[in-house]
């Protein structure tokens, strides 16, 4: 029956790419978001069937792929991921209806979304090598093709583009290498194969494995320093690609990880997880202190999302870690929390994606420093991203505060291990997971307060109407998901239990009531989230009771108090880049921000200054320092290499020659 | 060096225990005010164009020695916060726009004092160029507090007739 | 120490079976004595300050009388502001009831015990600072954004010290769950004088500065918008409003008090809900953050704000005495 959902849900996928690609204009983009829906509900369904249940659904086939067949299985943990998945694609489905401009409504645009949330519900069951790879391949070259589709419009879109391509395939690359080499010399290439075989690998195999599987994995999940296509990517694709991409493609670079780490190769070293943790805890800095720093819209939230990834990925290298030392009723709690967290983070950065586009598309402006006053002319949209922007935050009582409130529990029960090594990488993971709480914090409150309160700072801003419906309808969706799980979390333990002890391979029955709330029995912490709701509202209703009854006189409207001030216009209003300003001050060393200043003297003397022009700008530091010296190289490297092309044939001809004689001499 | 210090800090907090400098409750001169914010009373202080005579009595009213505060009363920074406008000096063209603006933004009810013959009727400054009209115009004034400078004891008295102790 | 992980209930000397009714009374009786307590906190603070001036200064029940007297006036709302600068104030005094209603202030016992934990008093008064800086740039006013930015700057400096330093407590105590942490400390009465105990209280001194906003910080009682941070976000409040703001920091202002007072000196706390010990404990609760609040005014009356491109290095400073807490915690277990 799973098997029977889940390749429907293939089916259907397909079909919608055949129809957005084949159907008139006026129908295509109806057709093809109606068909990904259909897709999406089915998957979640088989998806669900496999998470309540706990059997797994296996399908497999020499036929469609050449030489090494199809193979697929949907366990619990994959049934995570694509149960996410299908949300997120539900909601992006029904929202690019009303999304699609000219851009998405081209045949290849509208032919490539559906099939981009196919191959994204694909990797998750992918159980061989070839299936993962051919489904990761697609996955990446549908979403490079998406994001390409503004590129006459828009330089940064191609630019994006070489950054993207180039990444994701040298880490395809290093995952194919990884895995072969897991591989190992006696065949077998499906996932079972692989795992039954890991232990007759030698311990440097395995390492060198797993590193590079996890370079290319942690590249597509933003680990910082990895991350930098991301900030270009996410902002240059249309917005509901840009949600499915921060919404599902950067999970599953966290599934590549524990489906290679825990699954195949068994736990592991306790080295691996160390670095995980490690690189967890540099994105989750690094992204919330760039997020805090950015004025783009869109380039905050992709900051955003590394910041996220990183956290999650704290959690999953501290699972590792625990499970490698023994601990394993712990390792289970972190990784519960880990995965808890993934999927919270696709509901509320889904939402705030999707309700970034729709700025985008009311206003045609993404930056911040331009917007404003959005409250009055879109308001559900504000409202919307306010609820995501509360989410991320980790506010009670919503989602983001529960998982952020569980990892924080592992951890401080983690200390309990005994390994040195451990304690110190969870010291250093506590450190970052503090650090990035008020970060995130200031950079939400900048981009809902900047963005979309106060006054409108341009004209189109001034002058936007609210989005589709169907458009509001898709951020609406995922907005559910933020404020269930975030008032009765309890509901979803039972299935991430199934999925972590899929995972992590141990049972660990009962760490955690499926009440309501979260309570973790024979550790000692809870949290009532119904309950604290319940006492919010009603002092909220007791406090605005008392008020009205107390405060007789009425109320007045009257000018905003500015000292005193003639006019009061939107140019005395606080900018995005003046509201990041303090924290960037502060943090100077790690950003390093870029500033120009330019002094034009009058001819006659140095002492008097006709004109100054001051530039600042905040771009990625890791990019500038450490990614332009390597193009450098490399661009150097082939300019070299171009000297042996002279165009002469004969020379060519010697080349083949001299290649030829090598190779017989090494053979022999 | 840290001796001197400590000494220093231990001199200053001398006058925790010693007693005020403030003096007594002057007994009140005239009839009582009505009035209008019983206990509490916070002021916001606007110079619409004062020779500065005046704030340096409201800020010796406020000092240890009159120490206006005991009554409750408290000078403000937003007009939003304040129940009164405390006014100095007279009306210039420059601040009459502010002081209507000003009076706007208090929330009501509210009462407008006028500190110093300037602020009641022009002072030595009636009929000068700079001048844009008499503050009567613009608000009518629930205290007035004569004097140019006004004495503290009398600013003191006036807060105390508003607050009411 | 931290106990092995199949141990079951709750990890720390007992916090003892309540019914319902009585804790609920614990909790009401709590979120009396923080909203008329607090403002006399900040009384007393201005108080001692007058006579170290050498005046006498105003009433220690001024900020309730002028509670009141702002109740009778009128709202006046910003021409451009939305709902949010109208909800901001009730979200501020809510947040900071629900907090005082569920941390161990009196009583070890109060309603929702169970899912009282530390994280989430933290996160409440986070709401209530992410409320109030909304509110400051929803006018659209320049000092409000500059109250805002400035507010939200040291805010986040001032968390991951707060974070760490709950941590270092929790190790210790092995729960984050309040009561259960103060009934640990009553129980194991040596754990007062440990280092990292001392090293979290200097770190939660620095971060209580800091979040509710007196010198070296931000000055309380200053005119100069230049030099606002808090009082920068408050400028467009009226009448009820700005009395709800005014009641909402001094509540946020007398539960850290009284947190910092029982987590690091917990006797006289209530460990049952009977009527006697209720009262003692509200009484040694007045004792002990009064004193808490006489030794803030004497720091400020010696201290000189901070430039406000220093007050980072203050929090930093705070942040790894945090850090060398949980350390320290780590390494003595």
């Amino acid at each position: 029956m799973t098997v029977a959902l889940f390749l429907g849900a293939l089916g259907l996928g397909l079909a919608g790419s055949l129809a957005g690609a084949t159907l008139p204009a006026r129908r295509r983009v109806f057709a093809a978001a109606a068909l990904s829906s259909m897709a999406c509900v089915v998957a979640f369904v088989g998806a669900g069937e496999v998470l309540l249940s706990g059997r797994s659904g296996a399908f497999s086939s020499s036929e469609i792929l050449p030489l090494t067949g199809v193979n697929l299985l949907l366990d619990p943990l994959g049934a995570l991921f694509v149960a996410t998945t299908a949300v997120v694609g539900l909601a992006a489905s029904c929202y690019s209806v009303g999304y699609a401009g000219n851009s998405l409504r081209s045949r290849s645009a509208a032919g490539l979304l559906p099939l981009f949330l196919t191959t994204l519900l694909l990797v998750p069951a992918a159980a061989s090598v070839a299936t993962f790879m051919v489904a990761w391949e697609l996955m990446a070259l549908t979403s490079l093709m998406l994001l390409l589709v503004e590129h006459r419009h828009r330089a940064e879109a191609r630019e994006a583009a070489q950054w993207y391509a180039a990444m994701t395939h040298v880490g395809a690359a290093a995952i194919l290498v990884g895995l072969v080499l897991l591989v190992g010399h006696r065949g077998g290439e499906s996932f079972a194969d692989i795992a039954a075989n890991a232990g007759k690998l030698s311990p440097a195999t395995r390492s060198l494995g797993f590193v590079l599987v996890l370079l290319g994995c942690a590249s597509k999940a933003g680990a910082v320093p990895l991350h930098v296509w991301l900030p270009r990517a996410h902002p240059e694709a249309p917005s509901p690609v840009s949600a499915l991409m921060s919404g599902a493609m950067v999970n599953l670079g966290i599934y590549g990880i524990i489906r290679v780490g825990d699954d195949l190769l068994g736990g592991g070293e306790l080295w691996w997880w160390l670095v995980v943790l490690g690189l967890g805890a540099a994105s989750a800095f690094f992204g919330a202190l760039s997020a805090a720093a950015s004025t783009d819209l869109k380039r905050l939230l992709a900051y955003s999302t590394i910041d996220n990834l990183g956290l999650v990925l704290i959690g999953v290298g501290a699972a590792g870690a625990l499970a490698a030392t023994g601990h394993h009723r712990l390792a289970a709690l972190a990784m519960l929390a880990a995965l808890f967290h993934l999927v919270n983070h696709s509901a509320f950065k889904g939402c705030l994606f999707l309700a970034a586009g729709a700025v985008e598309r009311a206003t045609g402006i993404r930056d911040l420093d331009r917007l404003g006053g959005l409250v009055h002319r879109l308001p559900a949209t504000t409202a919307l991203f306010g609820l995501g922007a509360l989410s991320i935050s980790a506010l009670p009582p919503f989602n983001g505060f529960a998982s952020e409130w569980l990892l924080i529990q592992s951890l401080l029960h983690g200390f309990a291990s005994r390994s040195p090594a451990t304690v110190v990488a969870l010291l250093g993971g506590v450190a970052a997971l503090a650090l990035t709480g008020g970060l995130t914090a200031a950079a939400f409150v900048k981009a809902l307060g900047i963005g979309f309160l106060g006054q409108p700072r341009s004209p189109a801003a001034a002058s936007a109407h609210e989005v589709a419906p169907s458009m509001v309808a898709g951020m609406a969706l995922l907005a559910v998901p933020c404020v269930l799980l975030g008032v009765a979390p309890g509901l979803a333990m039972a299935i991430l239990h199934r999925a972590t002890e899929s995972g992590l391979g141990t049972s660990s029955p009962g760490s955690l009531h499926h009440g309501l709330g979260l309570d973790l029995a024979g550790l000692d912490g809870a949290i009532e989230p119904v309950l604290l709701v319940a006492a919010l509202l009603s002092a909220l209703g007791l406090a605005w009771g008392v008020v009205r009854i107390v405060a007789r006189r009425g109320a007045r409207s009257a000018a905003a108090w500015g000292c005193g001030r003639e006019s009061q216009t939107s140019r005395m209003e606080y900018t995005a880049t003046s509201f990041a300003e303090p924290l960037q001050r502060v943090f100077a060393d790690v950003l390093r921000p870029d500033h120009d200043l330019d002094v034009t003297h009058v001819a006659e003397s140095r002492y008097v200054i006709r004109a100054m022009s001051y530039s600042g700008q905040v771009d990625d530091v890791i990019e500038r320092s450490w990614y332009r010296p390597v193009i450098g190289l490399v661009k150097a490297w082939g300019s070299v290499a171009r000297r042996a092309q002279n165009g002469s044939v004969h020379r060519y001809l010697a080349y083949s020659f001299a290649a030829l004689v090598v190779i017989l001499v090494v053979l022999a | 060096m840290i001796t001197s210090s400590i000494v220093r800090r231990l001199l200053a907090l001398r006058s925790l225990v010693a007693r005020p400098v403030t003096e007594q409750r002057p007994r009140p001169t005239g009839p009582p005010h009505v009035v209008r914010f019983p206990g509490s009373v916070q002021l916001r202080h606007v110079d619409v164009g004062s020779c500065n005579g005046c704030e340096i009595e409201i800020a010796s009213a406020f000092g240890p020695h009159y120490d206006a505060s005991r009554f409750g009363a408290r000078l403000v920074a937003s007009p939003r916060h304040a129940d009164g406008v405390l006014v100095t000096g007279v009306v210039t063209r420059n601040m009459a726009g502010p002081l209507r603006r000003t009076l706007d933004a208090v929330p009501r009810p509210f009462a407008v004092v006028a500190c110093g013959d300037c602020a009641i009727n022009g002072g030595i400054f009636a009929g000068a160029y700079g001048v844009e009209c008499d503050l009567e115009q613009i608000a009518k004034a629930d205290v007035a507090i004569p004097g140019c400078p006004p004495d503290p004891t009398a600013i003191t008295e006036a807060l105390r007739g508003l607050t009411g102790r | 120490m931290i106990p092995a992980v199949e141990a079951t209930g709750h990890a720390a000397a007992g916090v003892a079976a309540v019914g319902l009714g009585p804790s609920i009374a614990a909790s009401v009786l709590q979120v009396v004595a923080v909203l008329f307590g607090g403002p006399l906190l900040v009384g007393l603070m201005a108080k001692v300050r007058a006579r170290a001036e050498g005046r006498i200064g105003a009433p220690i029940r001024q900020p309730l009388l002028d509670v009141r007297k702002l109740m009778t006036k009128e709202r006046v709302h910003a021409e451009h502001a939305s709902v949010v600068l109208s909800i901001a104030p009730f979200v501020v005094v809510a947040s900071a009831a629900v907090a005082v209603a569920i941390a161990p202030l009196v009583a070890t016992v109060p309603a929702l015990h169970h899912g009282a934990d530390l994280f989430v008093v933290v996160s409440l008064l986070l709401m209530g600072s992410v409320a109030l800086a909304l509110a400051g740039l929803d006018p659209g006013t320049a000092f409000g954004g500059m109250g805002s930015s400035r507010a939200m700057a040291i805010g986040a400096l001032a968390e991951p010290a707060l974070l760490v330093a709950v941590l270092a407590l929790s190790i210790q105590a092995g729960t984050s769950n309040l009561p259960a942490i103060v009934s640990a400390t009553l129980a194991h009465p040596a754990w007062v004088a440990s280092p990292q105990r001392l090293l979290a209280l200097v770190a939660l001194v620095v971060v209580v500065l800091a979040e509710t906003g007196r010198i070296p910080v931000d000055n309380p009682s200053t005119h100069l918008e230049l030099t606002m941070i808090h009082e920068a976000m408050v400028l467009e409040y009226a009448g009820p409003e700005l009395a709800l703001v005014t009641l909402g920091e001094a509540m946020r202002l007398g539960l850290l008090f009284s947190l910092v007072a029982n987590l690091f000196f917990p006797w006289g706390i209530a460990t049952t809900a009977s009527v006697p010990r209720l009262l003692l404990g509200l009484a040694v609760l007045g004792a002990k953050t009064a004193a808490i609040a006489v030794a803030v005014s004497l720091l400020e009356i010696q201290t000189a704000k901070l430039r406000l491109f220093r007050v980072p290095e203050l929090l930093a400073g705070g942040f790894v005495l945090a850090v060398l807490a949980v350390i320290t915690g780590l390494v003595t277990r």
